[in-house]
Order: C-alpha cells, then structure tokens, then sequence
C-alpha cells in the first residue's frame, strides 16, 4: 500500500493534506453555522416584507434586497479581498481559517437569505389565512406554522448553501485561508503536481457528496 | 348575530378602482345556516371575509355579536377572531403537522389552556367529528372529506359562536359533501352554532341552510328563506342557480306546451301536507279537465319535503279555472308559468 502510494503519488505530503482537510471542515463549520444563524432571519425578514405578504413594506423590502444583491453579484475573490479590513477588524487576523470564516459568511447569508425567502413562498398562501383567521400574530404563524411548513425547503437550501461554502472556500487560499481547494491552487495548479490535484479534487468530491446526502436524508425525513 | 351594513369593497388594480362589493346589507341570526351562494368571481369570497375582517370593507361597518369591528385594535381583534372559526375549500392544514397537533394549534394560539387540557380538547374534538383514530396521522394519509372534518375540528377548537365555510365542500365528491354537510347540521344543532357558508351549489344551500342570500356582480340581488329562493326565485341569477340544481330543461317544456296552444301553463308548488295528497287527480275528476305533467320535482329542503312541478291543463276555460281555485284552496301554490 505505502508502495503503491510512494509510486503514484510521489508529490503528495500526507500531513499536509490531512491539515489542509480539517482546515477546509473548520471553515465549512464556522461559516455553515453562522451563515444559517443570521441568513434565515434574513429569509424570514425579505419574505414578510415583500409585496403582499404579512409586513409588505416596499421600502425595507428594497433596501434589504439591494444589500443583498451587491453581496451577491461581487464575485467571492473580489469580497474576499475587499472584506480584509473588517475581517481584521472581528478575528484579528486577514490569514487562515479564521481570516476567511466572515468573507464566507458575508457571501453565504444573501445566498442562503434569498433561498429561505423563496422556500417560505412556496408555502400554501391559505396556510397564513387559516392561521389568521385563527387569531394568530405574526410571531405564531412565522414559529407555529411557516417554518414548520417551509422545513423541508429550508434544509435543501442549507445544503445547496454548504456545498457553495466549500467551492467558495477553496478561494480563501488567495488570502492564505489554507484548505483543500488552495492545496490544489498551489500545488497541483501552480507547479504541476497532478497528484495533488487529483487527491484534493477526491477529497473534495467525498465532501459534497457527504453533505449532498445528509441534506437529501434531512429533507426526506421532514416532508410529511 | 352578524350585521352587515352597506358594505362597500373596492381594490386598487394597477392604479384603477375595482369594485367587489356594492352596497351590502345583510342580517343573519343567530343559530342559523346562512348561505350566500354566487359564481366565482361574484365577490362572495370577499364578502365571507368581512366576517371576520381578513378582508376590511372600503365603507361600511360589520357587527359581530354586538362589535362593531372596525373599533378593534389589532390585539382586540386577534382575539375575536379566535371566537369564529372558519373551513376552507382546500382545508388549509399544516402538513408538517399531524391531525392532533393541527386541531391543538388554535388552542396554543389562544393560549389560555395548559398541555393537558389542550390534549383533552383535542381527542373531544376529533370524537365529535368521528377521527378518534387518526390523531397521529398526517394530513397527507387521509381522503378530502376527513381533511374538511380535522378542519371543522380545528375551526371549533376555541368554541366559537360562528363558523365560517369557504367552499366547504367543493373539492368534494358529492358522497362526501353529503357526510360534511351532515357534519354542519349537527354541530350547528348541538352547539348553537351560527354557520355562514359560501358556495356556487344550490344542493349545498338546500341540504343545510336556512335562509340564503344571491350574489351576482358584487350585490345582493335575492334573499330570504331557502324554500322561498329556491322554489319560486324571482332574479335572473337565482334562476339559472335553480334549474342547475333541478335540470328542467325550459326547451322540452317549451316544445310540450307548443303542441297545444289552447291548454293552459301553470307551475304547482307543493308544500308539506299537500305533497302527499292526490289533489290533482282529485280536481280533475272534480272538474273534468286534464292535466299533463311537463316537469316536475319532489326534494327535500333542509327537512321540509316540497314537490314543485309545471303542467298543462286542458278543458273548459270556466272548469280550468274552478280546478285551479281548487288546487289553490288546498294550499298549493298556483303561478303563471315563466320562461
């Protein structure tokens, strides 16, 4: 075995592979997590102020939809050049994990923020009805009855947003963000080393066929 | 119960006024089954919805119970929409929620009961409309008809003093439009329950409701008793309503009389008692003359039996009208017959 690998892969140094692969899962996790904490909020705010809906106010709505837009029309290389000042500002650092963990969060919740918005619309417009016409506020028909309908879109939107995150994060190598998708950059694209290449781009794929997977079985199990 | 007071509904279609409602005015007591019946389009959507204000008139005021609506604050008038429950047409429950926990969500959103009476409520509730057994069952398991019933429940969880039915049963079949409309009548005679429905099917009105009122182009154009709208309907809309419901066909009438320009065409209403007395056959013995039936039907209004048909009647001028005074002293209704 350690034959096989000293044959075919004569470039690959096992450490460092190993290192590059937890730095791409702490990035995914970081910025997962904090990019479904604040975009759903975000969703939630874009669906209840568009125009006819429960807050239709055209004024919040436009604002909240602009911003949103800039962030997703920069390309994530751009973002992540021009986020260095206020990474540096929350994390300290505009290097490593940490120093790429707010690009994708800032790139991440107007991604996931339009998908929970859409999600929440597919919602049967008589849903909202029946539960005003039960006497429920906006509070109630959001927890007890929107977000429970919308499950099921708003985890398959949380699984396409981890696999942009783990693309997305393979840029952070421009800014020294480490991972798996900079290994390639460096290694495998800038001197050559197709051995390189290949394993992260394996590594790569197991990923987002891990997350694939685990969204799909999420799904699956909350659609009634 | 409800008072409707000149409602009036415009909304603003790319900057242009379109009226729904045009001056309505509508009383409806309480305990009874009230329907409004039209065609789609007709605004008795818009008018079920002043009921409870998810829809609020341009001009106007609706009285509830003693409150004027328009006084309500928010807060205010959450809470007295928990007081009337309401069904829908495509029943509108949550689907990520079993049966128990669709029926214990206005519970929790009125939020006066703890657990263990919003359980309690729940199973009474879904005894009532016969789905002990299906508590834990997804929306997505049962057929239309038990959907309307877990809807009912639902609508009934907060004891409400009215309900109100969107097209209760029109994505039904008619089997299971029967069993709803059953459902309606019984809770509407145990509870003391004000029903307002709203439907496009005459048969709906006459199963179940009390007193009905015609919508067409957003204005009430006929109310009163059903057996009255439905048996002698003066508008052209109610008209149309009632030969849906009857299939008489105006053509074959028309082509029967045409064969006899001397005999003479009048519509018999039959109420109660004289539904099941031989009073035709009695008069023409009496008088002589003879009667061709053209058209005719026998059904039940609500629980009221009436039979209504359209005959020619031929002989004597004298002896036809004498025959007709007859049938008239025995309390049948005697009307000139109109296209």
């Amino acid at each position: 075995m350690s034959a096989f690998l000293a044959t075919w892969f004569v470039n690959v140094d096992w450490a460092d592979i190993g290192w590059a692969g937890v730095d791409t899962l702490l990035m995914l996790g970081g910025s997962l997590s904090l990019t479904l904490l604040l975009g759903l909020p975000l969703g939630g705010l874009l669906f209840l102020t568009s125009p006819g809906q429960l807050h239709d106010s055209p004024r919040v709505y436009a604002t909240v939809s602009l911003a949103v837009n800039i962030l997703r029309s920069l390309p994530f290389v751009i973002l992540l050049i021009a986020m260095i000042p206020v990474t540096v500002f929350l994390t300290g650092t505009s290097l490593g994990v940490a120093g790429s963990i707010p690009s994708l969060v800032a790139a991440g919740i107007p991604f996931f923020g339009r998908l929970v918005e859409s999600a929440l619309r597919e919602v049967d417009r008589g849903i909202i009805e029946a539960s005003q016409a039960m006497g429920a506020n906006t509070r109630q028909i959001v927890f007890g009855a929107l977000l429970a309908e919308a499950l099921p879109g708003i985890l398959a939107a949380a699984t396409v947003t981890a696999i942009a995150l783990v693309s997305y994060s393979a840029l952070a190598g421009v800014v020294g963000g480490g991972g798996l998708g900079d290994l390639a950059i460096r290694y495998g694209y800038q001197r050559f080393q197709l051995d390189v290449m290949f394993i992260t781009i394996v590594l790569l794929l197991l990923l987002v066929q891990v997350l694939q997977s685990i969204g799909n079985r999420l799904v699956l199990h909350f659609s009634r | 119960m409800i008072e409707l007071r000149s409602i009036h509904k415009a909304y603003q279609v790319k900057g242009a006024a379109v009226v729904a409602l045009k001056e309505i005015d509508l009383s409806i007591s309480s305990g009874e089954i009230f329907g409004i019946i039209g065609h789609s389009g007709a605004g008795k959507s818009t008018l079920l919805r002043m009921i409870n204000f998810l829809e609020r008139p341009t001009r106007g005021r609706v009285v509830v119970d003693g409150v004027d609506l328009l006084e309500l604050q928010e807060q205010d008038l959450r809470e007295f929409r928990q007081g009337v429950g309401m069904i829908f047409q495509h029943f509108n429950l949550l689907g990520s929620k079993t049966v128990g926990e669709n029926v214990a969500f206005p519970l929790k959103i009125a939020g006066r009961a703890n657990r263990a009476q919003i359980d309690a409520r729940v199973d009474e509730l879904l005894e009532l409309v016969g789905l002990e057994r299906h508590k834990h069952k997804y929306p997505r398991q049962l057929s239309g008809g038990e959907k309307q019933r877990v809807g009912i429940a639902r609508a009934l969880a907060n004891q409400p003093r009215v309900l109100l039915c969107d097209e209760a049963t029109s994505a039904l079949d008619p089997q299971t439009t029967r069993s709803i409309l059953q459902l309606l009548r019984e809770i509407n005679e145990k509870l003391g329950l004000t029903i307002v429905l709203i439907t496009h099917e005459m048969d709906v009105i006459r199963t179940v409701c009390d007193r009905v009122a015609v919508i067409d182009a957003g204005t009430i154009v006929e109310s009163g008793p059903v057996s009255q709208v439905f048996l002698h309907p003066r508008h052209r809309t109610t008209r149309r309503f009632v030969q849906e419901a009857e299939r008489v066909f105006d053509e074959d009438v028309q082509a029967t009389a045409n064969g006899s320009a001397a005999r003479t065409l009048r519509r018999l209403t039959f109420m109660e008692d004289t539904v099941h007395q031989p009073l035709l056959s009695q008069a023409a013995r009496a008088y002589g003359v003879d009667f061709s039936i053209l058209s005719g039907r026998i059904e039940q209004i609500k629980s009221t039996t009436c039979g209504q048909m359209t005959v020619a009647v031929a002989g004597d001028a004298t002896r036809v009208s004498e025959a007709l005074a007859h049938l008239a002293s025995h309390g049948v209704t005697i009307e000139e017959h109109v296209q």
